[in-house]
């Protein structure tokens, strides 16, 4: 087999922007690694618009978002394989992997970029009792049967979880003729982007009832009822609250699982909160030469924001394999810490010397908070405190440093990203 | 006309089909489910019981510690996991502890080999994550763990070769002894005439029973609910670990599995519908309390799936496996809860021997003694691998991405004798759809082979038979699929 400087396992929005940027930062020596049997991953099932917004300033679909990716890869002449499975990632960045043509095989890479993407929790990770019967589905399963397959899972739906996809999907299956009868969700707040509510739930006059779940699924061979309650601050069903929907289809869009079990077994250290690598400033992960991006690293809501990261590691990886292993022993690494309601930041250290002049620092918030600031500390002192009128776990937050500012604080250790009330 | 009718592909069904399968008869099985192993034989603790629990001198312990001791030379013959990973009857209450002692005292006199009382530090030693509270337990080294679809699986399929035949959605409605001295079957499908008919219907054995005797049956289904979690913590626990025993049972168990997962279960409460296998929140809260009252920190946030498995109790809590009085020919294999995983060979070669003591049969010479299962690509070097794909190429595409399956052992697994027909009879044969995604990758793509192979319409392919439709009908318009 070939050797490359750079495998990027996974060919959907991540694996193609790092792909390019790779490219286009000059290494010729590039090969994507896809499981399916075209490019553009998980893009391609989502046939509705809003994507690439913030990239072309325009309103694309998924398929014609991923094109433009696409297109780049062609162009540009970079190499992939489909219908393509990758097996192992070892800690020395031997990838193996397999399909029909090629057999099984190794590729002893001087970097890999992690794109694989992100998986549904399922329904047993849920706990959910009641029956086992057919027409459960994770909503991104029923949006491939519908958007791609061509096929209808029912007429009668109630969905769990108000995550994107599942809203998408309220707003789809009603385009198709079906009856969405209620979207459930756990939380007091919707899982999922405020603009998918009104547009997917509001326009369609699909009820969202906050603090529900469901408490049981009736249906020996297909799901003939599901019944949802309130449940408390505790998050347990309140009983007395039971409300029954007869259907023959239950949509589960409860939250995305990074998928990183390649990761795990090559040794890359994940963070327990997002469920993806911990990385510094360059996307590169503990392994040196092994990077990250989209949403195997942490869960995005605009691919937009999964190419510009997506980016960065490409570019990353070229610098990696010009400068060599740049030895992380001897340098003076910044921690950024999210205390007080900020979850988590991607990425969670900086090494100054390899900062690029403005770096985003993205992350999540634990909570719904109105009129409250994102503080940002360099040290002990307040550096940055910004009034957001809302911010909300389904909502991505972003603050960008500036290296000339870091550069000022002679000795900072440590950059606090928080949630204030004032 | 057949010589023998066996009721039921579950494990008792399908076992007495293999035993039988050595004569010269012919027999066919009649299953009202559209696949074998698809009622209490597919939910259960999966557990090769060491033979301890049943009373002395019942049939339960002596069809249970013969059905261990067959479990090594049949899983080597059938091709399935198998493995005597050791049983552990904890226990977390000083004053309890003759109980253990009297566990010891039942299992030698039935004939258990290797019990060992162990202390405390014992104990531990073995299980590290064993509760703080064990106070001492009963070791049994012969206790196993086995694949129960596989087990089920096998054995039908090794009948099947050796010329049993097997009809699926073939619910038995009436069966009456005619003036021809034969026992007619009306089914849904037509109707069945057959010498000896055996009654291994599970669940609804009573309901059989009951066709053809004035002696009234009544099963009560005793229901358990269990989680399965991730491979990941599949080595939570090397042994499996009872908590003591109750009149409900064995009690809640914690063990791994032959293929790497962990689970916890059962839960058991006696519930009048033969269709019952819904989980409940009381249930699944009740195996997680439970279980963790012998084992520490159980990582129950790696749960990947819950479900709930119906035990055919009899409530004099014993096998029935007999003649019926008042029905000459008629075979009951009734009452078959737990241990009936573990007894399930010994349960075919007794009724085997039954038949032919009975009918006289001879034995094929040319009877087929062994089967190979899905060829496992699991743990196969580059090498062997490439030589597979080379051979053939479909077992260089991965279908199922948790547990590895390729396209060659799905495709093995719809052909082969009683070949999977469902995205359950795939999961079961290959566990593609078992991993930690519980199918929402590889439903779609196992429904386009199922759909490739069989000709089976899109609309048509299920879940696990009969109404348990994936899809309902196509969206707009005619799709090409390239």
């Amino acid at each position: 087999m070939k050797t490359y400087d750079i495998v990027i396992v996974g060919g959907g929005p991540a694996g193609l922007a790092a792909a390019v940027a790779a490219k286009e930062a000059g290494n010729d020596s590039i090969l994507i690694l896809e499981r399916d049997h075209e490019l553009g991953g998980i893009l391609n099932q989502c046939i509705h618009n809003g994507f690439g917004l913030h990239t072309f300033k325009e309103e694309l679909t998924g398929p014609e978002y991923a094109y433009r990716f696409i297109k780049q890869v062609l162009d540009l002449g970079i190499e992939y394989k489909l219908n393509t499975m990758v097996m192992d990632i070892a800690p020395d960045k031997t990838v193996t992997a397999m399909n029909r043509e090629d057999g099984m095989f190794t590729i002893p890479a001087k970097a890999v970029i992690l794109a694989m993407g992100c998986r549904e929790r399922p329904r047993g990770a849920l706990n959910i009792p009641g029956y086992r019967p057919a027409g459960i589905f994770s909503a991104g399963t029923a949006q491939r049967l519908v958007n791609i397959e061509g096929y209808m899972p029912g007429r009668e739906v109630v969905i769990l979880g108000s995550g994107d996809i599942g809203l998408i999907m309220a707003r789809r299956m009603t385009l198709e003729g079906a009856k969405v009868k209620v979207v459930a969700e756990l939380m007091p707040y919707s899982g999922g982007l405020k603009r998918n509510i009104v547009q997917c739930l509001d326009d369609y006059g699909i009820p969202l009832k906050l603090s529900h779940t469901v408490v049981d699924i009736e249906g020996k061979d297909h799901v003939t009822a599901v019944t949802i309650a309130k449940v408390g601050p505790d998050r347990k069903p309140i009983p007395g609250t039971e409300i029954r929907y007869t259907c023959d289809t239950l949509l589960l869009s409860c939250g995305l699982i990074p998928e990183n079990e390649l990761s795990r077994s090559a040794g890359v250290k994940m963070s327990p909160v997002t469920s993806g690598p911990v990385v510094n400033e360059s996307l590169e992960t503990n392994i040196p030469g092994v990077f990250a991006c989209g949403n195997v690293l942490h869960v995005h809501d605009l691919v937009d924001y999964v190419s510009e990261e997506a980016k960065r590691a490409g570019e990353n990886a070229v610098k990696y394999i010009n400068e060599g292993c740049r030895d992380s022993e001897n340098q003076d690494f910044i921690e950024i810490a999210a205390t007080d309601g900020a979850r988590y930041t991607v990425p969670s250290s900086i090494n100054l010397d390899r900062m690029s002049d403005l770096l985003t620092v993205r992350f999540r918030v634990g909570d719904v908070y109105k009129d409250s600031f994102v503080s940002v500390y360099f040290d002990d002192e307040r550096i940055l405190h910004n009034q957001k009128r809302i911010m909300a776990p389904g909502e991505m937050e972003q603050i960008i440093l500036k290296k000339s500012q870091l550069k000022e604080h002679e000795g900072l250790k440590k950059i606090t990203v928080k949630i204030e009330a004032e | 006309m057949y010589d023998i009718v066996i009721i039921g592909a579950g494990v008792s069904g399908s076992a007495v089909a293999r035993e039988v399968s050595r004569y010269d008869v012919s027999a066919c099985v009649l299953e009202k489910c559209e696949d074998v192993c698809e009622g209490t034989s597919k939910a259960n603790s999966a557990i090769v019981h060491a033979g301890f629990d049943a009373e002395e001198g019942s049939l339960m312990a002596k069809l249970n510690v013969e059905g261990n001791e067959m479990m090594d030379q049949l899983s080597k013959d059938l091709d399935i996991p198998f493995k005597r990973n050791g049983s552990l009857v904890v226990c977390v209450h000083k004053e309890e502890l003759d109980g253990i002692k009297d566990l010891y005292d039942r299992g030698v006199k039935n004939g258990v080999k290797g019990l060992k009382i162990l202390s405390r530090e014992e104990a531990l030693e073995l299980e590290p994550n064993l509760s703080e509270n064990v106070e001492g337990a009963l070791f049994a080294p012969t206790g196993g763990i086995v694949c129960p679809f596989e087990l089920n699986i096998a054995m039908a399929e090794n009948a099947n070769m050796n010329g049993v035949e097997f009809r699926f959605n073939t619910e038995v409605e009436d069966i009456k002894k005619c003036d021809d001295g034969l026992w007619h079957i009306r089914t849904n499908n037509g109707e069945y005439v057959s010498r000896v008919v055996v009654n291994a219907a599970g669940v609804h054995a009573d309901e059989i029973h009951n066709m053809v005797s004035a002696d009234k049956m009544h099963i009560i289904e005793r229901r358990g609910d269990y989680c399965l979690l991730d491979k990941e913590v599949g080595g939570f626990v090397s042994h499996t670990i009872f908590p003591q025993p109750t009149k409900y049972g064995k009690g809640v168990l914690v063990t791994p599995t032959v293929h790497g997962n962990l689970l916890v279960g059962p839960t058991a409460i006696d519930i009048e519908d033969k269709e019952g296998t819904n989980t409940t929140a009381k249930g699944l809260d009740e195996v997680f309390a439970k279980a963790s009252e012998n084992v520490k920190n159980l990582p129950m946030r790696n749960v990947i799936t819950s479900f709930a498995g119906l035990r055919a109790h009899l409530e004099k809590h014993e096998f029935v496996i007999e003649e019926v009085k008042d029905a000459e020919n008629f075979i009951d294999v009734a009452g078959i809860e737990s241990p009936g995983l573990s007894a399930s060979p010994a349960i075919g070669k007794m009724v085997g021997n039954m038949l032919k003591d009975k009918m006289g049969l001879k034995e094929k010479s040319d009877w087929i003694a062994t089967r190979k299962g899905v060829k496992s690509t699991e743990g196969l070097s580059i090498d062997e691998m490439n030589a597979l794909i080379k051979e053939n190429p479909a077992y260089g595409t991965i279908i199922c991405r948790c547990e590895s399956i390729t396209e060659g052992e799905i495709l093995d697994a719809i052909h082969r004798p009683l070949g999977a027909r469902s995205l359950d009879g795939v999961k079961r044969r290959t566990r593609a759809g078992m991993g930690r995604c519980q199918a929402g990758f590889c439903s779609p793509r196992t429904m386009e082979i199922i759909n490739r192979e069989l000709g089976l319409p899109y609309e048509k392919i299920t879940k696990s038979g009969g109404k348990s439709n994936i899809i309902l009908e196509r969206t707009k318009g005619e799709v090409s699929h390239s």
